[in-house]
């Protein structure tokens, strides 16, 4: 498995936006579209392209120290952010207790990555745009939303099917955070109605690459 | 299961593996089975669905059956799924008829049964598209006690429908079926953290890391709710 390169200047997955090509997944999902084995439903077909939009050959370690950089900036935004724009009731009990299943998340990812032999990228520097309550909970809702399209636009890329079991495990649990956020907004808890939209890695970066400093 | 607010949360240094190999314990206690002339009936459905025998005695034989079909591993996860959808969207159609419900909470109860009336729609086509029959609709029962009963209920409901997910997500072969899954299992799991919500109860049952529930787990407590 290559090792993860955690020394140069710019960020690492900023690096891999611009590359083209296909991933194993993404190899059969054309074969069998070109088969015609496409869903009669509207509904189903939409996700598949978002899910496999050519992100460049991304192996396991590059998608969980992806990951690990969202979750990074999940945890420092509830945890550090949270505690200087004046949160109450219950955006502050959500803060608490968000920002610390993030960072178990962050923990958690860390350590598979090691175990798989590979690098943990390190903890950018974060810059989050939210001056009181009302902003802050409008960004958790934009990183939790977010959060949830990025795990399901990687996870079915994912080679190992431990890992992919372990991804369903933290997404499930940033799909219940964006329900909980969305609620306390005034938003739908199903801003995708039945089926969650898979984002690209391109997706993703759009919403969260403004946050990252380092 | 942890039923205070912050859920069981374990030590960060585990890895994701590890705690996927405990076993879900927690989530067998949790769920109250209710013992029911139901068993025989449903396994003969499953089988029938995925075009077994009719040899099996229990339903988790019977599953076991159907999963190892003709029809193939992703056909029966998927007719699995769709069976579970089926009755989430009968559950919420009684609920939405009973009345028990207005405003807010009336609205967002039609909106999650409109919501799992899509998956069945989407799941009866993955099944086709993989070769397979859809499963038929099965009839369910489900008491319609209480505005805060049904509530329960269903926070009870989407939780399971979340976790059996869980539980297939890393057996499923196609990528269609894998994408849509996805999908799929993340708004079951907005749903049970919304009705966490109007009940007071944990939006994150399990901590940081959502359990899995196995077919036969999941097949086990939806049992009570097949008529």
């Amino acid at each position: 498995m290559s090792q993860t390169d955690t020394h140069t200047g710019a960020h690492p997955d900023l690096a891999q936006v611009e590359v083209d090509g296909l991933t194993r997944s993404s190899f059969l999902l054309k074969g069998a579209l070109a088969a015609g084995a496409v869903y009669g439903l509207g509904a189903v077909t939409p996700f598949v392209s978002g899910a496999f939009a050519a992100e460049g050959e991304m192996g396991d370690v590059e998608i969980l120290n992806f990951a690990l950089t969202l979750e990074y900036l999940e945890a420092d935004f509830y945890n550090v952010k949270g505690k200087t724009v004046g949160l109450k009731g219950q955006a502050r009990s959500y803060a608490k207790l968000f920002g610390e299943e993030e960072a178990d998340h962050v923990g958690a990812l860390a350590t598979t990555i090691k175990q798989l032999g590979s690098t943990p990228v390190a903890k950018p520097s974060f810059s989050f745009p939210a001056t009181d309550e009302k902003s802050f909970l409008a960004l958790a809702s934009v990183l939790e939303n977010t959060g949830v399209g990025a795990y399901n636009g990687a996870a079915p890329a994912l080679k190992s099917k431990e890992v992919l079991a372990a991804a369903g495990s933290i997404v499930q649990v940033e799909a219940r955070h964006a329900a909980a956020i969305n609620l306390l907004i005034g938003q739908s808890p199903t801003p995708d109605q039945g089926f969650d939209r898979p984002l690209t890695k391109t997706q993703v970066l759009a919403k969260a690459g403004p946050l990252i400093k380092k | 299961m942890s039923s205070d607010s912050t859920g069981g949360r374990e030590p960060a240094q585990s890895g994701l593996v590890e705690r996927l190999v405990r076993d879900d314990v927690d989530r067998k206690r949790f769920l109250k089975m209710a013992g029911s002339g139901a068993a025989a009936s449903f396994g003969a459905f499953v089988l029938a669905a995925c075009g077994g025998s009719s040899k099996a005695t229990s339903t988790t034989a019977a599953v076991t059956t159907a999963s190892a079909s003709a029809g193939g591993g992703d056909v029966a996860i998927a007719n699995y799924a769709l069976t579970l959808e089926y009755l989430e969207t009968e559950f919420y159609e009684k609920v939405a008829a009973s009345g028990l419900f207005s405003g807010k909470s009336a609205a967002l109860i039609k909106q999650f049964g409109a919501q799992e009336k899509t998956h069945v729609e989407a799941l009866k086509g993955a099944v086709t598209k993989l070769g397979g029959t859809p499963a038929a609709k099965p009839a369910g029962k489900f008491p319609i006690e209480s505005a805060k009963k049904v509530t329960e209920l269903a926070y009870t409901v989407e939780n399971l429908g979340a976790a059996a997910y869980l539980g297939q997500a890393a057996k499923i072969q196609n990528a269609e079926l894998l994408a849509a899954a996805l999908a799929i299992h993340t708004v079951e799991a907005r749903h049970a953290a919304t009705l966490g919500t109007v009940l007071g109860r944990p939006i994150t049952p399990d901590g940081a890391f959502a359990k899995p529930a196995d077919m036969s787990t999941v097949l086990a407590a939806v049992k009570p709710f097949l008529a």
